[in-house]
């Protein structure tokens, strides 16, 4: 008998992260296949946290060069500036892209710095067994999960103007080797948090009810 | 007798057990405890989610085929695609940033479309097409990162920087990428793994029944 109120993982049901369905496992050891789309089951995502803290601590490494390295330069006759992502926004800033240079600033500093935050917060949390806030801790979730694609837009900008920018002795764009660091950053913090399971974050709830 | 319980799920975020209920057109069932969302119906038909991916294939190949914009400083030109792009990224030693942008823009949303064509297709004919469950476990697990829509974002963030030192000669594939950007969201919003799911749960409990 199934009683509702209590998470699949009490019951030893397991949830298929990708189709949805609910099984009994059957097979000895720590995981089977799900029998309806063959993917491989766990309660709980494997090695979920000691994953978040690799990626996250790789990307608290690469958000230094990402932010001081440049990320662009550009040349013509009459000028030649290098810009790393944040003199890029005052620059947009201060010659009248007022809006542009907020999107900029949003995508490429606010979000990488949110994410890192947030992630950082996560796993703490979960470490510690807290029961705080637990809504508003998955709800952090799910905002990292859905923005943080937004911050390869600097990456795209950069990759389009080198490319298009090209024309001999007047105009050229450079890609920096801060771009790289800043992708980098950008695809870490994504594996960081894909590899987060906020199931986690409702697992002391459980716990505590229980004893 | 299947050996999983039906018209249980566990939510994917908390894992709290709980009923499946019938949903009106176009609703969505979200979880009491954490507020994610469990499920949804369809908002629309098979027919149509087929005629966004065909579009979606059209306005990709177009995309590709056709410069995305050029420049004009003082009568020298330059134009790009999309793939000149990312090649003289790797040309000029940017390996790593050539391959993000050439996956996230390029390979992953090819795949996508691909995909989803190779299922929907048979589908429209009432046929459930071999490795469906291989294909939709792909799709999952490669749909974080196809990154259209952030890339047209910087395409027009590149159009601002771009206006003021050159004139812009906006390229074919400006137009298709906007349409393909649309067209992957009606797509995204039309297609429901979850009823083709149900279909092929209800093939292998046939079988079962016929042992």
């Amino acid at each position: 008998m199934i009683n509702l109120g209590v998470t699949a993982a009490e019951q030893g049901l397991y949830s298929c992260h990708v189709c949805g369905l609910l099984s009994k496992c059957h097979q000895t050891g720590l995981s089977g296949f799900c029998p309806r789309c063959g993917t491989r089951l766990h309660l709980r995502k494997n090695d979920s946290m000691i994953r978040c803290w690799a990626f996250l601590i790789s990307a608290y490494i690469l958000y230094i060069p990402a932010n001081l390295l440049t990320i662009m330069e550009t040349g013509s006759l009459f000028k030649h500036r290098k810009d790393t992502i944040m003199s890029g926004v005052v620059h947009l800033w201060q010659t009248g892209f007022e809006g542009i240079a907020a999107i900029v600033f949003i995508a490429s500093i606010m979000v990488p710095l949110f994410k890192l935050f947030v992630l950082t917060l996560l796993l703490v949390s979960v470490q510690r067994r807290s029961t705080w806030l637990i809504r508003q801790r998955t709800w952090l979730y799910r905002v990292v999960e859905l923005v943080g694609r937004w911050s390869m837009l600097d990456i795209y900008v950069v990759t389009i103007l080198a490319a298009v920018v090209q024309i001999q002795s007047l105009a050229t764009v450079t890609a920096g080797p801060g771009a790289i660091a800043f992708g980098a950053v950008v695809v870490l913090t994504m594996f960081s948090a894909l590899y987060f399971d906020p199931r986690l974050i409702w697992d002391p709830l459980q716990k505590k009810r229980t004893t | 007798m299947p050996n999983y319980p039906t018209h249980l799920i566990a939510c994917h975020e908390c894992d709290l057990l709980q009923r499946e209920i019938e949903l009106p057109l176009g609703g969505e069932a979200h979880c009491p405890r954490c507020g994610a969302m469990l499920y949804r119906s369809s908002s629309g038909t098979l027919d149509n989610t087929l005629a966004f991916a065909l579009a979606a294939a059209l306005l990709l190949v177009i995309a590709n085929a056709y410069p995305l914009l050029g420049i004009d400083i003082q009568g020298n030109t330059n134009a790009t695609h999309l793939f000149g792009a990312v090649r003289y990224l790797w040309n000029h030693e940017m390996h790593l940033l050539s391959l993000l942008v050439g996956v996230t823009t390029m390979i992953i949303p090819a795949l996508e479309i691909a995909m989803m064509l190779y299922i929907l297709l048979p589908l429209r004919l009432s046929i459930i097409p071999a490795g469906t469950p291989f294909i939709l476990r792909t799709l999952h697990s490669i749909k974080p990162w196809g990154m259209i829509e952030v890339f047209m974002l910087g395409i027009l963030v590149s159009l601002v920087k771009l206006k003021d030192d050159a004139t812009i000669i906006p390229g074919v594939a400006l137009w298709s990428f906007g349409g393909l950007t649309l067209m992957l969201a009606a797509v995204a919003s039309s297609f429901n793994p979850r009823d083709v799911w149900h279909k092929i749960g209800t093939a292998s409990s046939r079988e079962q029944q016929h042992d």
